[in-house]
């Protein structure tokens, strides 16, 4: 039994459902950035299944920009949850409330 | 690499799963066994090198130490764009050459501004 | 292994580059001045921001492409259609920039870095309209929104402003992942990214689950960055967090750039779907069009009531975008004009809830405006005609746009759309006209501060609001030919 596409199709779905849950469900901003992460991630994982199984390269270059984007969103990121935890002393979304949505 | 070669390097990894918590366990199982006891307050309290903690381990760092640590997050993976260029140096054009030159003064320029907003000294 | 280069004229990408190049001379320049030194930035930004306009304008009808790798199909075109949008916002930044002044120096923001940021984020604006490629669409989104994530937060420590910047970058980090798993899925269906190829690949293979599947995710990303229903949660908490200049560029120019990206997604790759996808687009508008202006009416603050009037204004967009479904050209026009008269209307607005703000946080209530137009009668006169053009009454710019998407939605048969475009339209009267009936009929104590750089530009946008009102053929036909170009573009192919 070798692994298809499908497999990988199948595998990068299912992390994405859990990053997404995990932004729509967690409380920690942490934790919801690392499944933001996961998200990003189980994308790349797509990129580079289908660009084996095409046979093209292309999609293997698109995973580095992926990566160095989600490089770029993490320094941003942690940099503002270090802000917002240095003012309120908590990261939990549920206490950052001041704006009422 | 299909059919027969594919499952071996499978069974061979399932072989490896199985096999290591047996070698790793086996030393701690004869060491349990054979070991002398001799509980005294000392010996169960935790095993920490160096000197004793003083205060709370949760100390503020200095939030310098968390720019540092993010500016080094960007360069490290932006460096991601220069393995093709190192990959392929030999049949680059002066073009991609100059290309990559470019970039890296891009990267020296943040570098530069990090620089001077005291971003890299240590406190 | 033969490495041929990709095509490249770095002249017809040039606009992009002055401002890439502006924002990065400003990080080094900053390195050398003494810190009391400030005013160099604005000039740097404002010259910057003139010479990419002249550039732009200089490769108007030129149809451009670069960036042309070997299979041949650039990745970047500078047509009438990108020309049109970078035109756009570069006269967002260019009118950004007397309103934040003031307000920058006396909430102690006066940091070159706000000018930076400002560059780097319209660079990505405008990378996004001149994007031939799904990745180069992704990468422009990121350039443009993680500038803006920073620009929310600069007012740190106030609490209200980190809270915004943490909100608007958890969501669009959120939008950008499902953007990117979107991108994902009809790369592994069409073996391509570039949008003409997408195009070939779907007019020879017909459509299958995973590019409309694709499509969702694609149309999902762009959602969150234009602010439409059930994708805007994030607006009303973001846009009230935010200091006033960079609301009133957030509300511009990443709605703006949003619907670049939607609308070379949704009609030059996947134009063949529209089937499935204009069902969606009219779903999402109604929603948008209703809820926008319904919450809009409950709000107190000025800032909350603009945001969800911003939403409001991305459901008329998206009338034209479903419009252009079966009338590609009337749809795509009365978008891009659209954009073009939200630009000055929406900014001067903003402009004069900058100039109430005494301090961050303060004079953001409606009844802040209380008996403004005793005090300030011409800047009052020009926030009631930016009111009236909101709501869409003639003679102003946004009645002339609401005519031309009204127009291009009737041509196409989506009548029930119009009717709710135009109830919706009513009911919005009553919000905007309550700020005009403020500022008129009561007593208060409310001040403007007032540059003259903000008079200036106030003064500008209600100029072009009513010229685009009294006159709206010349614009109107630009916007036609901008769309006739990325049209001809990808018949061509």
């Amino acid at each position: 039994m070798t692994a298809t596409i499908d497999w990988y199709v199948a595998l990068s779905a299912i992390l994405f459902t859990i990053g997404a849950l995990g932004v729509l469900l967690r409380r920690s901003a942490i934790i919801v950035f690392m499944c933001i992460e996961l998200m990003l991630n189980s994308a790349n994982l797509l990129f580079v299944a289908f660009a084996r199984s095409l046979g093209d390269l292309h999609g293997q270059v698109l995973v580095f920009f992926v990566i160095v984007v989600a490089a770029a969103e993490v320094a941003v990121g942690l940099a503002l949850i270090v802000t917002i935890f240095r003012t309120k002393r908590s990261i939990n979304i549920d206490e950052i409330n001041l704006l009422k949505g | 690499m299909e059919g027969t070669p594919v499952q071996n390097d499978w069974y061979f990894i399932l072989l490896f799963v199985v096999l290591s918590p047996i070698l790793a366990a086996v030393p701690m199982l004869i060491n349990y066994l054979l070991g002398p006891r001799k509980p005294n307050f000392i010996k169960q309290q935790t095993y920490e090198c160096g000197v004793e903690t003083v205060g709370d381990a949760w100390v503020q760092f200095k939030v310098q130490y968390y720019i540092y640590a993010l500016v080094f997050v960007i360069f490290d993976i932006e460096a991601v764009f220069l393995f093709p260029v190192a990959a392929a140096y030999g049949q680059l054009p002066l073009f991609a050459i100059g290309a990559a030159v470019l970039f890296i003064l891009l990267l020296a320029d943040g570098l530069a501004y990090a620089w001077g907003r005291g971003v890299l000294e240590w406190v | 292994m033969e490495f041929t280069p990709p095509e490249i004229n770095l002249l017809i990408v040039a606009p992009v580059l002055i401002i890439m190049a502006a924002g990065s001379l400003g990080m080094v320049i900053d390195l050398f001045m003494p810190d009391g030194k400030k005013g160099w930035a604005v000039w740097l930004a404002a010259i910057g921001l003139l010479l990419a306009l002249a550039q732009n304008i200089a490769l108007w009808n030129g149809n451009y492409e670069t960036f042309i790798p070997q299979n041949g199909v650039a990745m970047v075109v500078m047509d009438n259609f990108a020309i049109f949008l970078n035109a756009t916002f570069l006269l967002t930044g260019l009118l950004v920039i007397p309103l934040s002044r003031s307000y920058l120096q006396r909430t102690g923001l006066e940091k070159p870095e706000y000018y930076m940021l400002l560059l780097f984020s319209i660079s990505g604006m405008m990378l996004m309209g001149m994007a031939n490629d799904l990745i180069l669409v992704f990468l422009a989104l990121e350039v443009l929104s993680i500038p803006l994530y920073i620009m929310c937060g600069m007012l740190w420590p106030r609490p209200e402003s980190e809270e915004s910047a943490m909100k608007y970058f958890l969501l669009g980090a959120f939008s950008s992942a499902i953007f990117v798993f979107g991108i994902a899925l009809v790369y592994g269906a069409t073996t391509t990214t570039a949008i003409p190829l997408i195009f070939d690949a779907v007019a020879a293979n017909g459509l299958n689950a995973m590019i409309v599947t694709g499509l969702a995710f694609l149309m999902v990303g762009a959602g969150f960055k234009v602010a439409a229903v059930p994708f805007h949660m994030w607006t009303p908490d973001v846009y009230e967090g935010a200091p006033t200049p960079v609301t009133a560029f957030m509300s511009v120019g990443a709605k703006i750039a949003g619907f670049a990206a939607l609308l070379r997604v949704l009609m030059l790759a996947l134009p063949q779907a529209s089937g499935e996808w204009v069902t969606a687009v009219a779903v999402l508008s109604t929603l948008t069009l209703i809820i926008g202006n319904v919450v809009a009416i409950r709000q107190g603050n000025i800032k909350r009531m603009l945001a969800y009037s911003s939403i409001a204004h991305a459901g008329y967009i998206l009338i034209a975008v479903a419009a252009a479904a079966d009338n590609p050209s009337a749809g795509v026009s009365s978008a891009l004009f659209y954009m073009f008269a939200y630009l000055f209307t929406n900014l001067g607005a903003f402009g004069m809830v900058i100039a109430l703000e005494r301090n961050y946080g303060e004079g953001n209530l409606l009844d802040d405006f209380k008996g403004l137009a005793k005090r300030h009668p011409w800047l009052s006169l020009a926030m009631a005609y930016f009111m009236l053009s909101l709501t869409g009454i003639p003679p102003t710019g946004g009645f002339s746009a609401k005519f031309y998407v009204f127009g291009a939605a009737i041509e196409a048969e989506l009548y029930w759309l119009v009717l709710i475009g135009v109830i919706t339209s009513v009911i919005s009267g009553y919000y905007y006209l309550r700020v005009v009936y403020l500022m008129y009929m009561f007593d208060g104590e409310g001040q403007l501060i007032t540059g003259r750089a903000l008079q200036f530009a106030v003064f500008v946008m209600a100029i072009s609001t009513l010229v685009l009102g009294l006159f709206p053929e010349g614009l109107f036909n630009l916007t036609a030919e901008a769309t006739l170009s990325a049209t001809r573009l990808l018949a061509g192919g």
